[in-house]
């Protein structure tokens, strides 16, 4: 194949990849769209969504601690685990709760504006910061490359044909800002970068005109172009930016003072430039330093002190007094933010103080829209631990993708940008997902043996008692029987659940007490 | 083929005509021939035509930029060969140390005097951040000042490659030597090169290789040793987790002293055990022992057995000197018999880099100027394109000069001596963009004001020495700054990659003329000046419309490329 053409196509594959990632056709059947249950801020379209990238490898375990596993976390990670006596606890749970550091977030989980995701991540981990980052940016696969960012695919959905044609009167604003110098993956579309980078949104400068000729053909020619395209539309942004940043005023007290909390000093920005009327749908802010092998604890010993002590600080410093912000500047119904990080650690410690590249992790959605509570369980630590042993995950981080994507941002296919159907979770508030009270969350136990199952599988579930229902989930989160409803005294029930008809392949067994929800992944062989 | 061939063979012959022809100066076959069309290009040594503008590309590749001197030398070489024998001819001699160049109002070394080197003193944390800023700024002006050889863009390329930051070893020694190795086998034995990184102070640091113990296994380096420095992850087929264990246990036990970046073997932390790897490395058993030198040593030859450690390696090397898209052809034309060159010279990088730089592949007009400019190539190539002086009057001028440029570099998103991770600086990693993570609205800007500053501004130190452009030397040295024609033609093939067309070229000198049309505006007052160079009204007139001229230059999207 000669080289020019070889390119070409290869760019056509990367644009059409997001649709047959797996040569599997998109299901068009109805689905049923949680978008028009949810009474935030009716027009999607006025939405924000504000991701925060933990840059690293976050340290799940001590982040969102899983008190149940303390016996066998103290044999394994003994010289970093937080005292049990200064978790800081939370509403409607005895079994997880936060890193000492936390006391502001902690305040905003109890206020019920946070909803966390447990255990998510992808099948096959790769321990690679590269790849893990690439793959949780991209949306892909484990083994599949894809070279474009899913929320760069999304914006080019949404706005087609960028960047000819942009800014306009109708779209004036970009699309997507990256907090910082360097852009993301996630934002480049299969074609071009869908964001902008901004380190300071009042800096303007005028670039110089230029007589342009046709780029001629050629890499040369593509590159010149490039920078051409960055140049024009950088002249235009500028303009929106500085404008909505000569308008928007942050009006909390409580962030950090300037160049004290790096997190802060961004989500200060977004606030602003939201406030100041940019239309801008995404925003991506980052927090390094999670990569904790050595040093997460401080080196005299004390797990309270140390880097990761200090980064759990600063995030929870700076979304609290963001959220504080939009709250004061009445825009909290039209903002949801989204923690992430390219993976977990290890069970255990190492020698240098930290823990090494693990696998799921803990995840937070938080902002006023946010259904509150924990969904999924704490994460089983093994008794014996082996090298290969990492904590399992319980929920892929593109179901998430796919909750923001049609719970958020009303696109009614989420799997037309990420190529595969993944279960909506009940992260936001909507009338199928029943709004919990956090001050009232259950404590359950659920379990369903055997599983993977041929002919019937035995749910037992243990309650403090109240309205229960059970309902079994195909893979892409339809609902497909109902195993049981009504009330049902404090103790431990067991529900038989048949196979009938179901096809091969995984389900999710969701349980509801009293509104709260817990799903379990189960496997019809 | 022939379709696309032959319209792109127009497209290079284009910018060839025009005025370039008249130009005494020039060497005619500079400018009437067309080079040889060569898209096939492989690894033939180039024989096609040998003219400034193919000096000039060789030079914008293998060093951080260049001046009209440098090119002017390289093309009287006569040749393609001779060009690059000269461009890899580097010098051997360690150049004289880093010194003390830091003390200031804030902060004095206690352990080092002002003006001595400071690369044998013991750690001093109050210190070492002075150090470590007084190494950089000191590489940096090696990168500036170097001559016309590949030596510290190598350097930088290895650099990237074996990515470390300051802020873990925080010892500006550590820095120092981390230094050292990497120039010692700059063009030398990879294989060697890596052994040395992996037991090299800065890495150790970094990479938590001094608290890899038989008790407490840590696999950072031992994943990035494969991941990132030899076998890599194009194949599929690669390195498994279990590798990464095995490796890491391999590595235990390497230790030192925290004062003086001194490193030995501690027996009770290396794990004695033997150590089985995969079916990847045809299931190898590396005997346990006291001995872990030699594990290191049969580590590193299994990994080497490896023939996606060559390829690997070898499509680094060309993102970094070539351009970042790898096809199937030039994989297959290129790539894999450079990968066989590294193989068969028991993995010397000099034979394999010899061959790129001076194949038909490397002059091929299809390569040229579709290289964005990293940072540093940006920040140390307008020093080099306008021979700007960057030596202060004082040792503590050059420190704050060099310290500036540091930072300019920082805000540029490149920072010599702290990439943003161990995978190095996304533009030589990161597809599909690659080079394009460079470029966004922020680091354009940044870029611009950077050549504003040099051009209408200057760096100015607290003593008040500036470094600017000398707008009248650089035009001064070249055969006719009196014709604007011919002045703009010189001046464009120091600073762009292509020509410029007509019509551009136009443009150009109307800023020479101020907007006037008759030539000779330009060249009256280009004799009035040098008729009365003390006059200065006489040379402000040409000065500002050299400033306004090249102000608008490097404002053009084209001068971001080489």
């Amino acid at each position: 194949m000669e080289r020019r053409s070889f390119l070409y196509h290869s760019c056509a594959a990367a644009a059409g990849a997001s649709f047959t990632l797996k040569g599997m056709p998109v299901n068009t059947a109805p689905q049923k769209s949680f978008l028009d249950a949810l009474n935030f801020n009716g027009n999607p379209e006025n939405r924000v969504l504000v991701l925060i990238e933990l840059n690293g490898g976050n340290d799940g375990i001590n982040t969102f601690i899983p008190l149940d596993q303390y016996s066998k976390l103290s044999k394994f990670r003994r010289n970093l685990l937080i005292p049990e006596r200064n978790v800081l606890r939370l509403q409607g749970t005895q079994v997880s709760g936060l890193h000492p550091s936390m006391v502001p977030f902690q305040k905003m989980y109890n206020d019920g504006l946070v909803s966390v995701v447990q255990n998510v991540g992808y099948p096959e981990q790769d321990y690679s910061h590269f790849r893990s980052s690439d793959i949780w940016m991209s949306a892909s696969d484990a083994d599949v490359n894809i070279e474009n960012g899913w929320a760069g695919r999304y914006l080019e959905q949404r706005y087609p044909g960028f960047p000819i044609g942009y800014p306009s009167d109708a779209n004036p604003d970009p699309l997507a800002i990256q907090l910082g110098a360097v852009m993301s993956l996630a934002l480049v579309g299969s074609q071009w970068p869908m964001g902008m980078a901004i380190t300071d949104p009042k800096a303007y400068y005028e670039f110089v005109n230029s007589v342009v000729e046709p780029a001629p053909e050629g890499f040369f020619g593509d590159e010149l172009e490039y920078i051409r395209l960055v140049t024009q539309q950088a002249q235009q942004y500028f303009k929106s930016v500085k404008g909505a940043a000569d308008k928007g005023r942050n009006q909390s007290t409580l962030y950090p003072p300037d160049d004290k909390n790096y997190l802060a000093d961004q989500l200060k920005i977004v606030a602003q430039l939201i406030k100041g009327g940019l239309k801008t749908p995404i925003y991506i802010c980052t927090l390094h330093g999670f990569d904790t092998h050595s040093g997460q604890i401080s080196s005299s010993g004390n797990p309270l002190e140390g880097n990761h002590a200090e980064l759990l600080r600063m995030l929870s410093e700076a979304i609290y007094a963001f959220q504080d912000d939009l709250k004061l500047m009445g825009i909290d119904d039209k903002v949801a933010g989204m923690t992430f990080s390219e993976f977990g650690r290890t069970i255990g410690s190492n020698g240098s103080f930290g823990t090494d590249h693990g696998a799921a992790a803990p995840l937070f959605v938080f902002g006023k829209a946010v259904n509150p509570g924990i969904i999924g369980k704490n994460p089983q630590v093994p008794t014996d631990l082996s090298e290969s042993d990492d904590l399992p995950m319980e929920h892929d981080f593109r179901a998430i993708y796919t909750t923001i994507l049609k719970d958020w941002f009303g696109l009614e296919q989420p799997e037309s940008i990420l190529g595969q159907k993944f279960p909506i979770l009940p992260i936001f508030k909507s009338i199928s997902t029943p709004t919990r009270d956090i001050r009232t969350v259950e404590q359950f136990e659920l379990n369903a043996r055997p599983n993977p199952f041929r002919e019937s599988s035995t749910i037992s579930l243990q309650i403090n008692g109240g309205q229960v229902s059970i309902r079994l989930l195909d893979g892409l989160g339809k609902m497909v029987q109902t195993v049981a409803e009504g009330y049902y005294a404090a103790g431990t029930h067991q529900f038989l659940l048949q196979r009938q008809n179901l096809p091969m392949g995984q389900y999710y067994c969701q349980v509801n007490v009293n509104g709260t929800i817990g799903v379990q992944k189960v496997v019809a062989m | 083929m022939a379709e696309f061939s032959s319209s792109r063979r127009n497209f290079l012959q284009l910018p060839t005509e025009g005025s370039l022809l008249e130009t005494p100066h020039f060497e005619p076959e500079t400018a009437t021939t067309a080079p040889p069309f060569t898209l096939q290009g492989g690894l033939t040594p180039y024989s096609g035509i040998w003219g400034r503008e193919q000096a000039a590309h060789l030079l914008r590749r293998a060093t951080f930029g260049s001046s009209q001197a440098q090119i002017d030398r390289l093309y009287k070489l006569g040749n393609a060969q001779k060009a690059v024998d000269s461009i890899l001819n580097v010098p051997k001699a360690e150049p004289a140390p880093p010194v003390n160049n830091y003390n200031n109002d804030e902060f004095t070394d206690p352990d080092v005097p002002f003006g001595k080197t400071w690369i044998n003193a013991k750690r001093n944390n109050d210190g070492e951040f002075f150090r470590i800023t007084s190494w950089r700024s000191w590489w940096m002006e090696r990168m500036v000042t170097s001559e016309a050889n590949i030596l510290e863009k190598l350097i930088l390329f290895w650099h990237n490659h074996f990515a470390t930051r300051t802020d873990i070893s925080f010892s500006g020694q550590a820095c120092y030597k981390h230094y050292l190795i990497l120039r010692k086998h700059t063009l030398g034995d990879f294989k060697q090169l890596v052994y040395d990184v992996t037991v090299d102070p800065h890495m150790l640091f970094f990479l938590n290789g001094l608290y890899n113990g038989v008790n407490a296994p840590d696999e950072n380096y031992a994943r990035e040793l494969q991941e990132l420095f030899t076998i890599g992850k194009d194949n599929p087929e690669h390195y498994t987790e279990a590798d990464v264990v095995a490796a890491a246990k391999v590595l235990t036990g390497w230790r030192l002293e925290y004062e003086t970046n001194k490193v030995f073997l501690d027996p009770w932390s290396h794990d004695q055990t033997d150590k089985q790897f995969s079916a990847f490395y045809n299931n190898r058993v590396i005997k346990g022992g006291a001995d872990a030198e030699r594990e290191l040593r049969e580590l590193i030859d299994m990994i080497f057995q490896k023939d996606e450690v060559s390829l690997y390696i070898c499509r680094k090397l060309y993102r970094f000197f070539v351009y970042y898209q790898i096809d199937e052809q030039v994989e297959k034309n290129v790539i894999q018999p450079l990968a066989a060159i590294l193989r068969q010279n028991n993995y010397q990088i000099l034979p394999v880099l010899s061959t790129l730089l001076r194949s038909e592949h490397f002059f091929d007009a299809v390569n040229k100027g579709c290289f964005i400019k990293t940072p540093l190539d940006l920040v140390i190539g307008v020093l080099r394109n306008f021979n700007v002086y960057i030596k202060g009057p004082t040792l503590y001028d050059q420190y704050q000069i060099l310290t500036s440029l540091g930072w300019t570099c920082n805000d540029l998103q490149m920072l010599p001596g702290d990439p943003p991770n161990v995978a190095g600086w996304p533009a030589f990693r990161q597809a599909p963009k690659y080079y394009r993570n460079w470029i966004n609205s922020d680091t354009l800007r940044n870029r611009n004001i950077y050549s504003d500053v040099m051009t209408y501004w200057r760096y100015e130190t607290d003593s008040g020495y500036r470094v600017f452009i000398d707008h009248i030397a650089f035009a001064a040295q070249f055969p006719r700054p009196d014709d604007p024609n011919l002045l703009i033609d010189s001046i464009l093939q120091v600073l762009m990659p292509m020509p410029f067309s007509t019509a551009k070229k136009q443009v150009l000198k109307s800023i020479l003329l101020s907007g006037q049309a008759q030539d000779y505006y330009w060249t009256v007052a280009w004799k009035n000046y040098t008729a009365n160079p003390g006059d200065k009204a006489a040379r402000d007139t040409v000065w500002y419309r050299l400033a306004a001229l090249h102000k608008y230059l490097m404002g053009q999207p084209e001068y971001q490329l080489i």
